[in-house]
């Protein structure tokens, strides 16, 4: 129950005493709050949840088998090769893991921030970003070929007595997703903890209240319980607040420290970032608005959380919007021969210019209908918005990684790339793991902070009621 | 609620955790010393299928290796000797000594000898052994001393590690050309004058300049001093420019 130093009730009001929309509708008692959360483990899952899981659950088998034939038969079974060795997989890496940046926000930087509104959606938020890195986490490690050797990203003393290179930013790129990944567990498990005991003490003792038991660590609720619990709170979130910035700047380097014309550019990390959060939020609402229609949590899920998701789309996809234009005018504007060929390619003359013009209108001309509160609080408008999103971004990266590979410096090394049927279902089954891992969650532990939702109510704080005495 | 966790599981967590530190060292120790070449491969000694001795061979009777390894010196392959070669001498010596009923069999039937690959680089392992022998790395110092073998075993790691290791410094391997196949050889029988002026001849050096200015650095008074490998190898190493690569395509292209 994070409480911020403005009190709850000055909260709810705004400057000029006007009442703030409540975070949770209806008056909701804490009583309903836990019963309805803790529900949706506890009941049985709804028929759509079964007609959602089966065909992931099969989407991740699929995943498995490409990549048991791609290991079994050899690296040729993917289209890369020169001179676009990146393709799909690099570009799928970068979709995933800017996915990824959303949870981190919330929970971090928004809680840093007093932002009560990330109460009820950081859970879920936090949970999708560890299931995005770990489909991203997929890519890198059987892109490098034979993926058994892919420990040999990690500076482990070995009989070969090589090192990792410290100078590349491929490396610190593992630096910082694992670092990323580590943390985010941590700092998502953390969070479970006392809603983890509410579900332990809520079952009927078994195999499952043990399970539940374990995982709570003996958490009782007692007041130095929760002190602590805070105080680890304030400080894991600390600690990853700058990694929601670093991540995705060092995985732009891998571009940006290149001398490759289209990559070269220092615009790089701050687009890179506004670009993972734009999509994250994306994929945040693509998941948590049917999750909350399902499970009728209407009520702890509001147009509000919606609303700011949207306009937090909008800034970021406008960020991105004048990234792109940037990068334009820099290459007209700068006059080097080989950017301004690069970038005509890209828009005008290259073999992948539909590429371009997709990215452009799902990133930065789909958001901009959020500028309308009409359109913000249509969930069928933010869906269609979302999805332009998460496809707008996909396009982006692959914008970025093809288009510049396959058009370098010299026309007798330039090549055309084709992704085949494995990289596109290996593509496939990443979404089929991470809609299972999702539903997974879903099913079994709690969807919504339960003890954190309940310090935003009005009668959480302490003064709640002390004008009617 | 009543509490269904035993008064012991609270300490369970620290317990499983201090065993899984332990494990987890466990393996990597274990990992290191029996999953690296220093123990898979050194010791390997298959059974040829001819007795093959070198000790006699080369020892006893001082055969030089080059008589049956015979293009090791102008090859990046060094190798095994025909039957024909075997009959050089044994067309005539100990011909009916039973352990050479393969030799004769080959020989009639013109199927060569079966030998057993001992040493095996990877494939993407460029070893080029007359680059080697040109720059005075003895064949003793990757494959033991062969000349006290009665059969061949796997004596070094070749790990890519034990590469580097004269890769990074050859001054500690580097032997003057002429005892590259003399086994035997050390470095204190090596004779000072001799030494100097055979690699000041061979670098185009001039002799007294060559020998004042090791004499400064390796600090020796007389000429009868014995001499140290860190000196031969290391006036070697200055006056061949030996610089072995160090980058991956050094030795994977």
């Amino acid at each position: 129950m994070p409480n911020g130093t403005t009190t709850a009730d000055e909260a709810m009001k705004g400057p000029q005493g006007v009442a703030r929309e409540p975070l949770v509708l209806n008056n909701r008692s804490m009583n309903w709050i836990t019963e309805r959360i803790c529900g949706v483990v506890e009941n049985r899952q709804p028929l759509l949840w079964w007609v959602l899981f089966l065909p992931s659950l099969a989407l991740a088998g699929l995943l498995a088998f490409c990549l048991v034939y791609l290991v079994s038969t050899g690296v040729g079974v993917w289209g890369n090769n020169q001179p676009v060795a990146w393709g799909w997989a690099i570009t799928n890496f970068v979709f995933w893991i800017g996915i990824g940046h959303a949870g981190t926000l919330i929970s971090a930087i928004l809680f840093l921030m007093r932002q009560r509104w990330r109460t009820s959606i950081n859970r879920a938020a936090e949970a999708m970003t560890l299931f995005a890195v770990m489909c991203a986490g997929i890519f890198p490690v059987f892109h490098v070929g034979r993926f058994w050797m892919a420990w040999f990203l990690a500076p482990i003393p070995n009989a070969n007595a090589i090192w990792q290179n410290f100078k590349s930013p491929l490396l610190w790129d593992v630096f910082a997703v694992s670092t990323y990944f580590i943390v985010s567990v941590i700092f998502w498990y953390l969070g479970l903890v006392p809603d983890l005991a509410t579900i332990r003490d809520r079952c009927k003792p078994g195999i499952k209240k043990l399970l539940y038991g374990m995982f709570a660590l003996g958490w009782r609720g007692g007041n130095r319980h929760w002190r602590h619990y805070e105080m680890g709170y304030l400080l894991l979130a600390a600690l990853s607040t700058p990694l929601v910035l670093s991540v995705h700047s060092v995985v732009s380097f891998d571009f940006a420290t290149s001398v490759v014309p289209g990559w070269h550019t220092t615009i790089f990390p701050p687009y890179f970032v506004a670009g993972a959060i734009f999509g994250g939020f994306a994929m945040v609402l693509t998941l948590m608005i049917p999750a909350r229609a399902i499970y009728g949590l209407q009520d702890l899920i509001t147009h509000k959380h919606v609303d700011n998701m949207a306009k937090i789309i909008l800034l970021t996809g406008s960020i991105v919007g004048y990234a792109y234009i940037m990068e334009l005018f820099i290459a007209w504007y700068g006059g080097n021969k080989f950017e301004s060929d690069a970038f005509h390619m890209r828009i005008l003359s290259g073999p992948y210019t539909t590429y371009y013009y997709c990215m452009f209108f799902c990133n930065v001309i789909s958001p901009q209908i959020f500028w309308f509160r009409w359109a913000r609080h249509n969930l069928w408008v933010v869906m269609a918005v979302c999805m332009c999103v998460n496809a707008g971004m996909w396009f982006e990266r692959f914008v970025i990684i093809v288009t510049t590979l396959a058009r370098d410096f010299v026309p007798g090394a330039w090549g055309f790339y084709k992704a085949t049927w494995v990289e596109k279902s290996t593509f496939l089954g990443t979404f089929g793991f991470f809609l299972m891992c999702f539903l997974l969650f879903l099913r079994f532990l709690p969807v919504i902070a339960v003890g954190e939702v309940k310090g935003v109510l009005p009668e959480s704080n302490p003064h709640h009621g002390d004008d009617e005495h | 609620m009543g509490n269904f966790f035993p008064r012991w599981s609270n300490l369970l967590p620290l317990k499983l955790a201090f065993c899984l530190v332990v494990l987890g060292l466990a393996v990597a120790c274990a990992m290191a010393y029996y999953f690296t070449p220093k123990y898979t491969r050194v010791g390997y000694m298959p059974s040829q299928p001819v007795a093959f001795d070198h000790s006699i061979h080369v020892t006893q009777l001082g055969l030089d290796c080059r008589y049956c390894h015979s293009f090791v010196e102008e090859s990046p392959h060094s190798n095994v000797p025909t039957t024909q070669t075997c009959y050089n001498c044994h067309s005539v010596v100990q011909k009916d000594n039973p352990k050479l009923a393969p030799v004769h069999e080959s020989m009639e039937t013109g199927e060569p000898i079966h030998w057993v690959q001992i040493h095996q680089p990877p494939d993407y392992v460029f070893f080029n052994h007359s680059v080697h022998i040109a720059r005075g790395v003895s064949c003793q110092r990757c494959h033991g001393q062969v000349d006290e073998m009665e059969t061949v075993y796997h004596a070094e790691p070749h790990s890519m590690g034990w590469c580097l290791n004269c890769h990074r410094a050859p001054e500690k391997h580097l032997r003057p050309q002429r005892e590259v196949f003399n086994l035997t050889w050390k470095p204190e029988d090596e004779d000072r004058e001799t030494f100097y002026r055979e690699t000041a001849d061979l670098a185009g050096l001039s002799y007294e300049e060559l020998l004042g200015a090791s004499r400064e650095k390796f600090g020796f008074e007389e000429m009868d001093e014995p001499m140290s490998q860190r000196e031969v190898g290391g006036v070697l190493k200055e006056a061949w420019g030996v610089s072995p690569p160090e980058g991956c395509a050094g030795c994977h292209r």
